[in-house]
């Protein structure tokens, strides 16, 4: 417990360090926070309709001012927020456990497995992400859930190939002989040997991934295919906005801001997280 | 003018790193003269890799040189320009690397490479090529003509450092560097390339730094011996004198420990105990102190590289015993 | 009597590549058996093969009298308890997210041993190895060649095993390190009685640990005997080559080199006849011939113009 701690609290002082890692981890600091505490932020109801405050601009009492119904724009970002992470987090962590267990089963079982697997890979990314996303929907109706499965599946494959590729330049390592020559089980190499030279990688793969998914959600959104309204998310605020551009511009502000902020945030904090993950850059700190 | 080539005065570098300053290298001082080949010996973290890119000036970004001068032909290479830097390196300063798989861009043909590292010479391609295929038939590879088309990956390890040597030489450099260049090679290899360096060398007159751990290559190769401990020069001076009255006791000790000089079966062989100290925590006094069976108390100051006799110095109070007793 | 590991006829292919032609050789208990040959000459896959982490497409392994040789990794299990093995790469053999404590105890958990006291066990089998007991907590990384060689050692040692496979156990070790090390096996050997084949290009090494040896070339034995006979009186002109191709600490020595010419050969084209031939000093036309392997009082031989 202490020594994953102790590696965890290296790789957050690292990237501490560099000045683009520090901006993108207070940045998603914040996104992650604003939505776990969002009831609890949001000043004013994000759902509720206040038709005598509406179209407003932004002022002391509205910040990002108002939308056609009257909600207020600031707390519908914030409680977007915990919406695209709702869809995020649990379909990148869930495409990259998936993946990680496929890729490595594929990098070292036997070729024909490894065959059998590539292929599923291959057949899994030859759908374009929006067509299936609209087969998807028009299958089982747009929904939270809806989007987590399908950017699920379509990242399955990025994460397994990744995978995949480290385990087989794993594989004919000494100390993986080594443990084969004490006659380790296959569980017990992939498990305790290999999974722990790999998740790195996969996880700046994954901390890079998560505004992808953030840009899909909304894209999904934006085209009425996410999450149905009244619940707010940063897709559809952008799509209100754009509806009312001439009218209310801040909406579209509301809605993109916290797309690029969360694009950059992560993609920083990955960046500075494979430099310091990167083995090679690490033996010369 | 003088004959001497490459002159290191007082240099000490250091690495900044998170735990402090490692100091790679304090105070070496040591030449090498004309035509001269000067073997460089140690064992590892003795600082030999730091002083070759100190003299190439190919240092990592956390490097400070602290005190000292490298001089080339009596300039001082710390202070040149990079240009003036590059200019120097690839055509009278050349390194041989230790790892000949790596050595070669392996989409280029042989040929190719050989002849874009002529490319100060206003020769044609033509009398480029024939140049490269006249060097590699130098260092000893059959059919040159053929094998320039060739890519790296379809020769051998002995044949790339073959190649990498005739790279090397192409521009008849003044100063050859070679670093572990046969360290990665079968012994029935590493003596032909020996015997093919010692040709050429005394073909083309030009001296060369050659740094290695094994000791049978530094006694059958050089002329001269730095001996290198920890980032420190111990003791330096004619390869017999260093291999049969070695001054310090470390040189004494790495000697014996080569297995090499017992021809008989040993139950039990000679071993340095101990560690080399951490570099970036330095003990104080004489370097070698901890693992050291004749340390006195006088060991806990630093002793000078003193002068023996001519050409002959080494770094160690035992000797300065010595002369008080005569 | 009997030996603890007996190879017959041992033969490698990865696809067209003959890497073993035919390997034979025998270890008796509390014998170390060397290996010596240079890059190519399969040395390394000998002993993979005979761990079965390299395939062997025909022959026979035999291990304490019972045929190893194609067992699955399942069958194989009990037996790696007897076998231990030791990588060329000292640091790089060892895992590297592992501290010293897991990695020479990994040997238990893999044979399902809960009963033993891990703590304790780590402590017993750094001591072995003259390591300190803090040393347990260290990562591969922080080690230096010559602790992570004997971290292996130790590891190698844990279930007391019979026989020890070593692939250049001195790789990578300065020479003051690589005597303590080979100090280290030698004692080892003496006290637990362990039998060992090393595997080595490193001749001045052999003469020091080994009792038998035997000489590598294309995948094939040219000579084996005794240490002191292969080095007193060498009979195959490769084996000549190879002791005359050691320099020594000594810029006096007077050498009587034996020149080899170029490089070994494909495997992808053996050469007709003796495997030598177009590198040895001293060939003739009989060695158009393919020489056969004779012994003569413990001494064997593959040549037709011994010396």
């Amino acid at each position: 417990m202490s020594k994953s701690r102790s590696e965890l609290s290296i790789i957050l002082r690292g990237v501490a360090k560099d000045p683009l890692g520090l901006i993108g981890l207070i940045i998603v600091g914040a996104i992650v926070i604003s939505a776990i505490f969002a009831a609890w932020i949001v000043p004013y109801d994000p759902i509720g309709m206040n038709i005598p405050d509406r179209m407003q601009g932004p002022s002391w009492s509205h910040w990002l001012g108002t939308d056609n119904l009257g909600r207020d724009t600031l707390s519908r970002v914030i409680m977007g927020g915990q919406v695209a992470l709702k869809v995020a987090l649990p379909a990148v962590f869930g495409a990259m456990a998936i993946g990680l267990t496929l890729g490595m089963i594929a990098g070292y079982g036997p070729r024909w497995l490894d065959n059998l697997l590539m292929l599923f890979f291959d057949t899994l990314r030859s759908f374009p992400t929006v067509m299936f996303a609209l087969a998807v929907v028009a299958l089982v109706g747009p929904s939270l859930q809806t989007v987590v499965l399908v950017v699920m599946a379509t990242s399955i494959p990025t994460y397994g190939r990744v995978a995949r590729t480290q385990t087989l330049t794993l594989r004919n390592s000494e100390f993986i002989l080594a443990e084969r020559a004490m006659g380790a089980s296959m569980v017990r190499i992939l498990g305790v040997h290999m999974l722990p030279n790999i998740i790195g990688v996969l996880g700046v793969l994954a901390a890079m991934d998560v505004p992808t998914v953030i840009a899909l959600e909304a894209g999904l959104s934006f085209l009425g295919l996410g999450v149905k309204p009244p619940t707010p998310s940063w897709g559809a605020l952008l799509k209100d906005g754009y509806a009312l551009i001439r009218q209310t511009p801040w909406l579209v502000v509301g809605g993109g801001l916290p797309i690029i902020l969360a694009t950059l945030g992560f993609t920083f904090l990955g960046e500075s997280l494979r430099d310091v993950v990167d083995p090679k850059l690490r033996k010369n700190r | 003018m003088s004959d001497t080539l490459l002159e290191i005065d007082n240099l000490s570098v250091d690495y900044e790193t998170e735990r402090g300053d490692l100091k790679a290298l304090r105070d070496i001082s040591f030449d090498v003269q004309k035509g001269e080949i000067v073997g460089i010996v140690g064992e590892s973290g003795c600082g030999k890799s730091t002083l070759i890119s100190s003299i190439l000036r190919l240092t990592a970004p956390n490097t400070r040189f602290r005190q000292g001068e490298v001089r080339f032909k009596g300039d001082d290479i710390l202070t040149k320009t990079e240009r003036q830097m590059r200019d120097l390196r690839g055509s009278d300063i050349s390194i041989v690397f230790q790892d000949p798989m790596q050595t070669h861009n392996p989409v280029l043909t042989i040929g190719r490479q050989l002849v874009d590292i002529q490319h100060r010479s206003k020769a044609t391609k033509a009398q480029k090529l024939d140049i490269a295929a006249k060097m590699l038939a130098a260092v000893g590879i059959p059919d040159p003509q053929a094998r320039l088309k060739q890519h790296p990956h379809e020769f051998s390890g002995g044949m790339r450092q073959r190649i990498a040597i005739a790279m090397a030489l192409m521009s008849e450099p003044d100063l050859l560097i070679a670093d572990e260049p046969t360290t990665a090679l079968d012994a029935t290899l590493e003596v032909q390339i020996i015997e093919r360096l010692k040709d050429l060398q005394s073909e083309m007159n030009c001296a060369i730094l050659f740094i290695s751990h094994h000791l049978g290559v530094i006694a059958e190769l050089c002329d001269r011996v730095v001996v290198m401990y920890a980032g420190a020069v111990v003791e330096s001076g004619d390869v017999r004198e260093i291999f049969h009255d070695p001054k310090h006791p470390y040189t004494r000790r790495l000697i014996e420990c080569d297995p090499g000089h017992i021809k008989t079966r040993a139950r039990i062989l000679p071993t340095i105990p101990g560690e080399v100290p951490d570099l970036a925590n330095l003990p104080d006094g004489c370097i070698f102190r901890d693992r050291c069976e004749q340390a006195t108390d006088r060991c806990h100051q630093v002793p000078a590289l003193e002068k023996l006799k001519e050409g002959h110095f080494a770094a160690c109070w035992l000797n300065h015993h010595e002369e008080a007793a005569t | 009597m009997s030996a603890i590991l007996d190879v017959n006829d041992l033969q490698t292919s990865y696809g067209s590549v003959n890497v073993l032609a035919g390997v034979s050789f025998s270890v008796q208990p509390g014998e170390t058996y060397a290996m010596v040959g240079e890059s190519g000459s399969g040395k390394t896959t000998v002993i993979r093969a005979i761990a079965g982490l390299a395939p062997a497409q025909a022959g026979s392994v035999k291990f304490d009298g019972q045929e190893i040789r194609g067992l699955s990794e399942r069958a194989m299990r009990p037996l790696r308890k007897d076998i231990a093995m030791m990588f060329q790469d000292p640091i790089g053999s060892l895992s590297p997210r592992v501290t010293v404590r897991n990695l020479i105890t990994e040997p238990y958990r893999i044979q399902g041993m809960k009963e033993k006291d891990i703590d304790a066990e780590a402590k017993r089998l750094l001591a072995l190895v003259n390591l300190p007991s803090h040393f347990a907590d260290r990562y591969p990384y922080q080690l230096s060649g010559g602790q992570a060689r004997r971290v292996g050692v130790a590891r190698a040692l844990a279930l007391e095993p019979k026989l020890i496979l070593a692939d250049e156990p001195t790789a990578g070790l300065d020479v003051s390190v690589q005597g303590e090390l080979l100090n280290l096996l030698n004692d080892l050997r003496d006290r637990l009685g362990l039998s060992m084949v090393i595997i080595t290009h490193n001749l001045n090494v052999v003469r020091h640990i080994a009792d038998r040896m035997g000489i590598l070339y294309l995948g094939r034995l040219v000579e084996e005997g005794s240490t002191e006979a292969i080095f007193d009186e060498p009979r195959h002109p490769y084996t000549h080559c190879l002791l005359s191709a050691n320099p020594e600490p000594d810029p006096d020595a007077q050498l009587e080199r034996i020149a080899l010419k170029g490089e070994p050969p494909s495997l992808l084209m053996r050469p007709s006849g003796c495997e030598f031939r177009e590198r040895c000093p001293v060939a003739s036309d009989i060695c158009l011939q393919t020489p056969k392997w004779e012994v003569n009082n413990d001494h064997g031989l593959r040549c037709l113009t011994p010396r």
